[in-house]
């Protein structure tokens, strides 16, 4: 195909600014994010508690999760996992997506510092506090098939099928069932592209908390990921405190944390505030 | 005719061009081989399946990845369904590098990525919209899909980037399909990111079929 020198100057032009904007969003540009959390950091007011539920080993839980509020999933025993999808409580046609989330931040590996994503360019959920466990955005979550392939014949629950219960039961179904975000799957990618567990990096009290960035609808399910390599069918509980948190601030680490985070945050604004310009 | 010529002995169903930056769908019939045509190189073909006689259950790329073990789509690769039954399988792959973690482009998450002033440009999910709604599917229906000839890389530190594409003038995939499929197809037509080489063009599809080789 041949080009015209109009169209070859329009290329040229459009690579320039690709590469800057991939030079931030990969460097540390406006800001570096923070380490981990401790394990007994961050500790939560008890006056700010909402709600605490113990979600037993293989279930899954709902809740609404209003702006404003937080939820913080504690992996009591560390051989835990909790996948997760989300919402919008005015708009369920409004969602989680794990692929703009990725993508959009230049990272498969979430952390404290970043953004969830609707597929609408909005943030749903910040990530305020975080352990540092490592979570999974590329492989979902158990199935009943991953289940009998990694622990054989048994009645073992597994999250497609927990997702699709808790669908239903906020008036959803299959179809409004995405792919998810599971916490505490240290999950990661190695040179020849196949998927490594790095056990070492989850360990018993790790913790992450979700602040939620509009009126939401969460799932949870905890459930063993299919690539944990441990033959036991881990029915350990999960912990989960929904607590009342400081919306984010101006100088808020999620909402600064880079350029698109920041312009995620001008869309809430947009849609939120009538008074902010569109 | 090339090595990669469809044999001659192979009944044609369907070959067809789909424009720079256009919507496109059909049904592939089980057992038919769907091959996709980067015709002039480095042009991603954002790609969804659904099961044709359940359009509930649809391409699911964490399934078709962790049933893989690995990140990236090629040869071998059964493309797995949200109900984690295989919809399709790949047999024969010129490029080497498809990815299945990126979604498609739309104009909301071009204005987080590259600035609000790109809201209204033409992306992917406007074409599967469009596509869609022509098969009684909405919004709801339309998840994270394949991106054909898309490179990629993810490291190992979890560092996520669209890099330009190698795909060269010709390369092709293809697939047999394991079920009756709905097929959509957004031919992207992004210019923000070197998944096009800044330059959408045409691909060429080809149903057919053929003996198992
Ligand atoms: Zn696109």
């Amino acid at each position: 195909m041949i080009l015209t020198e109009q169209q070859q100057a329009e290329i040229a032009a459009y690579k320039t600014r690709y590469e800057a904007l991939k030079a931030a969003g990969q460097g540390q540009a406006p800001r570096a994010l923070p380490p981990p959390t401790s394990r007994d950091g961050a500790p939560i007011a008890a006056g700010a508690v909402v709600h605490r539920e113990i979600i037993p080993g293989g279930w899954y839980w709902t809740t609404r999760l209003n702006r404003g509020e937080a939820l913080r999933l504690i992996n009591t025993s560390g051989a835990s996992c909790v996948s997760l999808l989300a919402w919008s409580a005015t708009d369920p046609s409004e969602r989680l997506n794990h692929a703009d989330t990725i993508k959009v931040q230049w990272a498969a590996s979430l952390r404290k510092g970043r953004v969830i994503l609707s597929d609408m360019g909005r943030t749903l959920l910040s990530i305020i506090e975080d352990t540092g466990a490592g979570h999974d955005t590329l492989a979902g979550g158990s199935t009943a098939a991953t289940n009998a392939a990694r622990y054989g014949a048994g009645a073992h629950r597994n999250t497609r099928d927990n997702f699709i219960l808790a669908a239903g039961k906020l008036g959803l179904d299959r179809r409004d069932v995405m792919p998810c975000i599971s916490f505490f799957a240290p999950v990661s990618v190695d040179a020849e592209g196949r998927f490594q567990w790095l056990a070492d990096r989850r360990q018993a009290g790790d913790f992450v908390d979700l602040r939620a960035e509009m009126d939401l609808l969460i799932a949870l399910s905890n459930c063993p990921h299919p690539l944990d390599p441990s033959p036991r069918y881990a029915e350990d509980p999960v912990e989960i405190i929904r607590y009342r948190a400081a919306p984010a601030g101006a100088d808020d680490l999620c909402r600064t944390a880079s350029a698109e985070a920041i312009r995620a945050f001008e869309n809430n604004a947009f849609f939120f505030d009538s008074s902010v310009a569109g | 005719m090339t090595k990669h010529s469809i044999p001659s002995s192979a009944r044609i169903v369907l070959d067809t061009e789909i424009p720079a930056r256009a919507p496109w769908s059909t049904i592939v019939r089980q057992g038919q081989r769907l091959r996709i045509v980067d015709s002039h190189g480095q042009q991603a073909v954002d790609t969804l399946f659904y099961n044709a006689s359940d359009l509930q259950e649809r391409y699911s790329g964490q399934d078709t990845l962790r049933a893989q073990g690995s990140a990236y789509v090629t040869t071998g690769t059964r493309i797995m369904s949200s109900e984690g039954r295989a919809m399709l399988r790949v047999v024969a792959d010129t490029c080497g590098l498809h990815d299945t973690s990126a979604g498609a482009c739309s104009c909301e998450s071009n204005t987080v990525r590259f600035g609000h002033g790109t809201k209204y440009l033409h992306a992917c999910r406007e074409n599967f919209l469009i596509e869609a709604a022509k098969h009684g599917l909405s919004k709801r229906d339309i998840v994270p899909n394949l991106n054909f000839f898309m490179n990629v890389p993810i490291d190992a530190s979890g560092n996520f980037t669209v890099v330009d594409g190698v795909s060269k003038p010709g390369d092709y995939i293809e697939m047999v399909a394991e079920m009756d499929v709905l097929c959509l197809i957004s031919n992207c037509p992004q210019i923000n990111n070197p998944c096009n080489g800044f330059f959408p063009t045409p691909v060429q599809v080809v149903v057919f079929e053929a003996d198992e080789d």
